[in-house]
């Protein structure tokens, strides 16, 4: 599966990130490479193998459902590029 | 002076605890030298106030008869563990000046057992590196040199600075990461012990996320007792990681007693790959040869899915970091670059803010992860992740522990692979089964290169083993002899 600048420009869309128009052929490139090498995979026969999901054998623990933190909105807020009374600020996002 | 520098952990614990030296010496000490480090770019952010302070508060104690196991030990500390009130930006522009208000738990543990911060050491961009070039503050470099020649090579990564600095005397130890290899490969390049512990055994709490399911810390050392001391401090069951053991941490120290007869060491023949340097696997066959000389019984294994670790990893690992790193948007931390819109804002921070690796990772993790791609590539990979622990557990049933090279080559050149994201990706071939199998692993400083780099060889323990590591790593150590020491060009 190989993808193409129409597809690089809709992954840096859903990633949020933005990419040069003079970028889409090289990334393009790059992202192919990749996608070529990982391919190897599918010589790897996976019928009736489960897929991970947790590496070692461990119940998760579950805590009380009780509050044991918070109270610390200024801390939460501090290292915000704008914030207000304890918000975060951002763009408009509502018309 | 390069005394205090030369000491191992155990060695300045014991001249600390009889007051042959004061921890602020020993501090003061590795202050001096870190300020003229600064070709190494190993440090970024050096905290000499908080040092001496810590100092200070250990020789309190140690005078008084009291302290725990790291008092007075100065340590360097990889900046991706949230320290508070000391900037920690994952060596990325996005993170600016974050500054976090909380202390991550393996970093608590350490100054609640009476350690002493350094400063923050460099590492790659988010730990995604394997040369520590994709740092923001710039590469790290390596202070081991060819002999007869001055050519900058890269230290591993990505802890690159952690390694960097125990290697030239920056500290007596240091945190790190591996997600990939992280820990090993760079103390492979630098001559340095580096032990990454079973999935679970340190929490991942206030460590700022990579890819989840695989990262986990440890120490980079300059012995193997040093690790076992380090280890058995980071390590803890923290209530706040529901993936931390809940598991007592056993005396690793201990566990470094113990010879070798009976022991059972396995040689996957799977890690002889195409292209491996002469001389790496000459030194693998010095490593079985020491163990056997110490009574081990060889046993040649197969671990048959091992070439498909490194690509499922480049599955695994770029979907979780662009799950992780969805965080960094420019509203909560560091960074923002202002846009058209809310959308348009989003896009131009990440785009400023994350570096090419980076950038290259989250879109590759986006892509594995969207609609219609999900079961051939993510599901895949982690079907494949399966065979690959399967296949440790089957040979775990016949085995104790088994040997390999750390890396394929000797450290490499500032530049010569960061042009080629594959080409780089190669050098965790031998690390990253084991961050896909959750296991414990350890890298040991076992020879030079003909050209005089040192190389590393590689013990895998069963899951929750770390002791049998320390007992086999140290009697590695003792037959290797390693006792290299890089020329101190950058002072």
């Amino acid at each position: 599966m190989a993808v193409d600048e129409a597809d690089v420009r809709k992954i840096a869309r859903l990633a949020r990130i933005a990419v040069k128009q003079d970028d889409v052929a090289t990334l393009r490139g790059e992202l192919n490479k990749i996608l070529d090498w990982v391919a190897q995979l599918d010589e790897v026969n996976t019928d009736n193998v489960e897929p991970m999901t947790s590496v070692v054998a461990a119940d998760m623990k579950k805590r009380q459902d009780i509050v044991n933190d918070g109270d610390k909105a200024a801390d939460i807020v501090k290292n915000a590029p704008e914030t207000q009374d304890h918000y975060f600020v951002v763009p408009k996002v509502v018309e | 002076m390069s005394e205090l520098l030369d000491l191992t952990i155990a060695q300045a614990r014991k001249k600390l605890k009889t007051r042959d030296i004061s921890a602020r010496e020993l501090a003061q000490a590795h202050l001096d030298a870190i300020d003229k480090s600064a070709a190494l770019n190993a440090y970024i952010l050096p905290t000499p106030d908080k040092a001496l302070a810590m100092a200070d508060a250990a020789d309190q104690k140690l005078s008084a008869g009291e302290g725990g196991a790291l008092e007075g030990i100065p340590l360097g500390v990889k900046d991706l563990f949230c320290t508070t009130g000391v900037r920690t930006t994952a060596c990325s522009k996005i993170l600016g000046d974050f500054t976090p208000t909380y202390e991550s738990t393996v970093t608590q543990n350490l100054w609640d057992a009476g350690a002493v911060m350094l400063g923050k050491l460099n590492c790659d961009e988010f730990a995604m590196g394997s040369s520590n070039e994709t740092s923001a503050f710039g590469p790290v470099i390596n202070p081991w040199r060819a002999s007869g020649s001055d050519k900058q090579l890269v230290p591993g990564g990505s802890s690159g600075g952690s390694a960097c600095a125990v290697a030239a005397r920056l500290c007596l130890g240091a945190t790190a990461t591996d997600t990939g290899g992280s820990i090993r490969q760079p103390a492979g390049f630098t001559g340095t012990v580096g032990f990454k512990p079973t999935y679970g055994r340190c929490s991942r709490w206030g460590v700022v996320a990579f890819a989840s399911s695989l990262d986990q810390a440890g120490p980079v050392t300059r012995d193997v007792r040093d690790a076992a001391i380090m280890l058995g401090v980071m390590a803890s069951h923290d209530p706040k990681d529901t993936t931390s053991l809940d598991l007592p941490v056993p005396d690793y120290e201990a566990a470094l007693e113990g010879g070798l007869k009976g022991l059972k060491v396995g040689i996957p023949k799977e890690y002889r790959v195409d292209g491996m340097p002469e001389e790496i696997e000459a030194l693998w066959q010095q490593g079985i040869d020491w163990l056997k000389d110490q009574g081990a019984e060889i046993k040649q294994v197969s671990l048959p899915h091992t070439k498909y670790a490194l690509p499922a990893y480049y599955i695994v690992a770029p979907a979780e970091a662009s799950s992780n790193l969805a965080r960094y948007d420019g509203v909560r931390y560091g960074l923002r670059i202002e846009g058209d819109d809310i959308i348009s804002m989003y896009e131009n921070t990440r785009s400023e803010g994350f570096g090419a690796e980076v950038q290259r990772r989250v879109m590759i993790g986006t892509y594995v992860l969207s609609a219609g791609y999900y079961d051939a590539y993510y599901l895949k990979a982690q079907k494949v992740r399966t065979l690959i622990k399967h296949d440790f557990e089957q040979v775990f049933e016949d085995v104790d522990v088994l040997l390999t090279p750390t890396t394929p080559s000797p450290a490499f050149g500032i530049g010569e692979r960061i042009g080629d994201p594959l080409s780089m990706y190669l050098n965790d071939i031998f690390t990253v089964t084991v961050n896909m199998a959750g296991l414990p692993g350890i890298s040991v400083p076992a020879g030079l290169s003909s050209d005089g780099l040192p190389l590393g060889l590689q013990l895998i323990g069963k899951a929750f083993d770390e002791e049998m590591l320390f007992r086999v790593g140290a009697r590695l150590e003792e037959a290797a002899e390693f006792t290299g020491k890089p020329e101190k060009w950058w002072a």
